[in-house]
């Protein structure tokens, strides 16, 4: 659970060596627990990280045991990391496929730098996780998997099982595929289909270590093959003998309990969700509260797609979704649709707002409700599809021709996509301009629990389409005017076709204020390029909330997806008497109107950024502020630890 | 009326070309073609007696992309290629509006091409103008993808290598339903076939060949001098036999062993093989060998007239009718229902 910017810092989130409590209390249910009663010890935080080859099925896996967590009640935050590939090289290290969750009993903000306990499925996942694994940590690991030859395409030439690699860890070597096919041997199946569910062996196993709930997952399994029972009953048999075999062997002796985060959470209905699904939300959300139909005008592209699938399958809502031949041709009919009165959207990636750009220019000149949802991904180029990176926001601040401005809004947390759709709408729809809303993979594939609003809490976005003239001419004749503006949001009327009498013509060609028509007068074109950017510059947004409990002289200020890390880094740095003041922007575009006043407060400002300093370029452009910029472009979002470490050294500086 | 307009309001009162005109000084060259064309969509569009605010005309970047400024109906004028995109958003969300799209060779086949074969395989209910002047007009004097091979132009000193493209010969590959071409100085033809493609449910593609009298003058002189056109023109006419030429002494008919068309001499041998035009057959081969019997370079036996007009389900309505069939199966979407999903938990207070 995410709290807000200025929520106090109740825990010193992440700090190393996390509780471990003995508890009294012991455990054995039905399975025969021959060993004896086990123990059971508290800890108040895991990160468990799966791994495994691409067609492993470790992301299935991690989504399992995230619902049955999320179902027990306890904070988490997941980080799932894949490649590219679909199917990548079985058993190399580029193949590897991971999901990393961190649950709590109190409320904790990202997937954790380092992982307590490992599963890899096979050496490469060994391989490519282990340097991440504190000396200590606890390695579950498939033995099956260590053949000869497997383990020389990832380069071990000794078994890194018995060499003395793994002296430092807690390691549990695991037969998991020789167990799943013993298991399923009653079922008639192939050793090669027994051997495929071998991820839910592991994930009982897990399930056993961690006391989650199992009804969940099993009913889970039933639905996805309701279509062949005989594999549903087989992978819940898999399920069943790892936790069996966590209860009943030796090498299992203690298990652990994450109590439930109830005092991380506000009363309220909660649901686990990730960043696309609630962004998703947002936008059928916006719609009903502007009673316009929803159009969503897309190509697919890593990692947006999700978008477009699940818009797709709401079509009871009157959702229509259309998957364009190009970028272009998405971002086009969209725009065909926001002339025709729809609350219209497309999504993408950084290389498809590139190629919508021209198109983004003219719903800035039409001056049109346009929803720009641009899921950041590693660039340039095709760069890294599957990884996070915070990278076009200047691409969206600036990437068009001519002065186009366009406001631009950014999640923080993947709950928080839901919000900052239905805020990107409301500028969109009240100011009659498109909107970039920037999110990013970290947040798209990302999960956290998520209050469930009620929906008589949302705003009110209705608009009123214009139904009759605007202006009188000299001689008294009543005429509409396509570009007479509202004077104090500088919106010009939306007049949808099917309106009669107020048949008008808008293109991309400069037009005169008021009446729309095509001019070239120098005078004219000056004032039109200084009034869209003042339409922009005027809107109205929150002003920003600093959480500065100790009066602090530094200010570490972020946006979008770093929310977690930084707020992460700061509690750790409070935590050790180290006093910082946080902000974090959710509007880029225009930015909250203190923002400067709060810039100059502080002595230092430092701005961590997943790209190369994009906003610290802004706000030096803007405030002469002298930002310090930490950044980082690894693909992955900023570790905790790391990052509070870079802050005290910016701090001492 | 036919599906393509049954959903759209009917005016309340009788029409003239007059209410089609917009205030707009109409900006092209003198004695441009788009002029005529101008003139004959705004004579024809009283006779379809559709509101005129259910009316959207939706254009790219090039001289024929100024059209909607001149037309009294409610219009855009986007950039260059995207119209077809912007289009079938429009048209896709507003089943009750009809709407028309105005582009060039440029901007349709080079810039655009994409959107024009997408729009045209699926069927979208648009109704595409293509004026065709075989030159880059804008941008005073390129080739463009219909000119002919070694044309001399600005960008191509010594002659362009590019083989064009057959606009009607590309629709009927992208799967086009309805497939015509006609000429800027023929107005009585030229408004037939704007009848035609405005009654046909899906897309239509009318490509109208369009002289640019400073880039390009005289392109089509060969199919609009009298006595050369009655040789280089073959009237296309559904169900009638294609024959042309002075006295109707030339005739079309297939060569029984590879399939294809010929033009011959007619004769009392061969007159029961000429082929009679069926526009409605679904099959588009022959549709698609009649758009290859014209020379790119003389325009010697060119066919204009509706050569393809089949029926095939519009993407508008398919559309509209998943949205309805999802409320019959799941019931109108319920925003609580949906945002709490199946696995919730409670906090209490």
């Amino acid at each position: 659970m995410t709290s807000q910017v200025s929520s106090p810092a109740e825990h010193a989130d992440e700090a190393d060596g996390a509780d471990e409590a003995l508890v009294g209390e012991q455990r054995g249910p039905a399975a025969g627990a021959e060993t004896g009663p086990k123990e059971v010890r508290r800890l108040d935080r895991v990160i468990i990280r799966f791994a495994g080859d691409s067609g492993d099925g470790m992301q299935l896996t991690g989504d399992r045991f995230t619902s049955e967590t999320a179902s027990f009640g306890n904070d988490l935050s997941t980080l799932p990391n894949f490649p590219a590939e679909i199917r990548a090289p079985a058993g190399t290290l580029p193949g590897v496929s991971s999901f990393q969750l961190h649950f709590a009993d109190h409320d904790i903000l990202t997937p954790g730098d380092a992982p307590d306990v490992l599963v890899a499925m096979n050496p490469a996942a060994l391989k490519a996780n282990l340097a991440d694994v504190p000396h200590g940590g606890e390695i579950i690991v498939n033995t099956d998997e260590f053949a000869k030859r497997a383990m020389a395409k990832v380069g071990y030439t000794t078994s890194p099982l018995d060499d003395g690699t793994l002296d430092a860890y807690r390691v549990h070597p695991v037969p998991l595929t020789t167990l799943t096919v013993e298991a399923l041997k009653d079922f008639g199946l192939t050793r090669k289909e027994a051997e495929r569910s071998k991820n839910m062996f592991a994930l009982g196993l897990l399930s056993w270590m961690y006391h989650r709930p199992t009804e969940g997952t099993e009913k889970f399994l039933r639905t996805k093959f309701a279509k062949k029972p005989h594999i549903a009953e087989a992978n819940i048999t898999a399920y069943r003998a790892g936790w069996n075999f966590g209860e009943t062997t030796e090498d299992f002796a203690v298990s652990y309990e994450v109590a439930p985060a109830t005092s991380a959470f506000p009363t309220g209905t909660y649901r686990n969700i990730s960043g696309n699904l609630a962004l998703s939300y947002g936008l059928i959300a916006a719609a009903r509260q502007s009673e316009l139909p929803l159009y969503l005008g897309s190509y697919p592209i890593t990692p947006a797609s999700d978008i477009l699938h699940e818009l797709s399958r709401h079509k009871n809502f009157g959702i229509r979704t259309f998957q364009a031949e190009d970028e272009i041709a998405g971002i086009g009919a969209a725009l065909g649709a926001a002339f025709g009165g729809s609350l219209a959207v497309t999504t993408t990636s950084g290389p498809g707002v590139a190629l919508k750009s021209e198109a983004i220019g003219l719903a800035v000149s039409l001056e049109l409700p346009l929803l720009i949802v641009d899921i950041q991904r590693g660039g340039p180029s095709t760069g890294l599809p599957t990884k996070t990176e915070q990278a076009d926001l200047l691409q969206a601040m600036y990437g068009r021709n001519g002065e186009a401005p366009v406001p631009v809004v950014a999640p923080m947390t993947p709950g928080d996509c839901f919000d900052a759709a239905v805020e990107a709408a409301r500028i969109a729809l009240a100011y009659r301009t498109p909107v970039f809303l920037l999110s990013d993979g970290y947040l798209a594939n990302g999960s956290e629990p998520w209050r469930v609003p009620e929906t008589e809490t949302l705003p009110d976005l209705r608009v009123q389409f214009a139904t009759g003239p605007n202006h009188t001419e000299a001689d008294g004749t009543e005429v509409f005017w396509p570009y007479k503006r509202d004077p104090e949001t500088l919106a010009r009327p939306w007049a949808v076709p099917g309106t009669p009498g107020l048949e008008h013509r808008i293109g991309g060609i400069e037009k005169q204020d008021g009446t729309g028509n095509i001019s070239y007068d120098p005078a004219n074109h000056e004032h039109m390029v200084r009034t869209r950017q003042a339409k922009i510059d005027n809107i109205r947004v929150p002003d920003l909330e600093v959480d500065d409990p100790d009066g602090a002289t530094t200010l570490v200020l972020g946006w979008g997806s770093t929310y977690g890390p930084i707020t992460a880094a700061v509690r750790r740095l409070r935590a050790e008497g180290v006093p910082i003041a946080q902000a974090h922007l959710r509007h880029l575009n225009p930015f909250p109107a203190n923002l400067g006043t709060l810039l100059a407060h502080y002595r230092r400002v430092i701005v961590p950024e997943m790209n190369l300093g994009q906003l610290s370029a802004l706000l030096r452009a803007k405030y002469l502020v002298d930002t310090h910029s930490h950044t980082q472009v690894n693909g992955m979002p900023f570790k905790a630890a790391q990052l509070a470490t870079a802050l005290k050294e910016a701090i001492h500086d | 009326m036919t599906e393509a307009l049954s959903l759209i309001p009917k005016a309340e009162a009788r029409q003239s070309m007059k209410d089609f005109k917009s205030d707009q000084e109409v900006r092209w060259c003198p004695g441009c073609g788009d002029y005529a064309i101008l003139a004959a969509v705004q004579g024809f569009m009283p006779e379809l007696g559709l509101a005129k605010e259910n009316i959207v005309f939706v254009s790219g970047i090039g001289c024929s992309s100024r059209f909607p400024y001149y037309m009294n109906t409610y219009g855009m004028h986007s950039i260059h290629g995207r119209a077809p995109a912007i289009a079938t958003g429009l048209s896709t969300s507003r089943r009750d509006l009809s709407v028309w799209v105005v582009t060039g060779d440029g901007d349709a086949l080079s810039i655009g091409g994409n959107h024009l074969i997408h729009a045209l395989r699926r069927n979208v209910n648009l109704k595409i103008l293509l004026f065709n002047n075989r030159i880059y007009g804008l941008t005073k004097g390129q080739y463009s993808p219909t000119s002919e091979v070694g044309k001399i132009t600005k960008s191509t000193p010594m002659g362009s290598l590019d083989a064009p493209f057959n606009p009607v010969s590309l629709a009927i590959g992208a799967e086009a339903t309805f497939v015509a071409r006609t000429i800027d100085s023929d107005r009585k033809h030229l408004t037939q076939v704007l009848r035609e493609a405005a009654d046909h449910p899906g897309t239509a593609l009318v490509e109208i060949y369009q002289n640019c009298n400073i880039f390009n003058d005289g392109a089509f002189e060969a199919l609009k001098d009298k006595e050369r056109a009655q040789e280089a023109v073959i009237r296309l006419e559904h169900g009638q036999p294609i024959l042309f030429g002075a006295d109707n002494a030339k005739g079309v008919v297939r060569d029984p062993l590879t399939g294809d068309l010929s033009v011959v001499a007619v004769t009392e041998e061969n007159q029961s093989r000429i082929l009679v035009h069926d526009a409605h057959n679904p099959s588009p081969t022959t549709a698609f060998a009649l758009s290859r019997l014209a020379d790119p370079d003389t325009l010697h036996h060119t066919p204009i007239g509706v050569l393809r007009s089949v029926e095939r389900p519009v993407y508008d309505t398919l559309m509209a009718e998943q949205l309805d069939s999802a409320v019959e199966q799941q019931g109108k979407g319920d925003l609580g229902a949906l945002l709490a999903g199946n696995d919730t938990w409670t906090v209490a207070g």
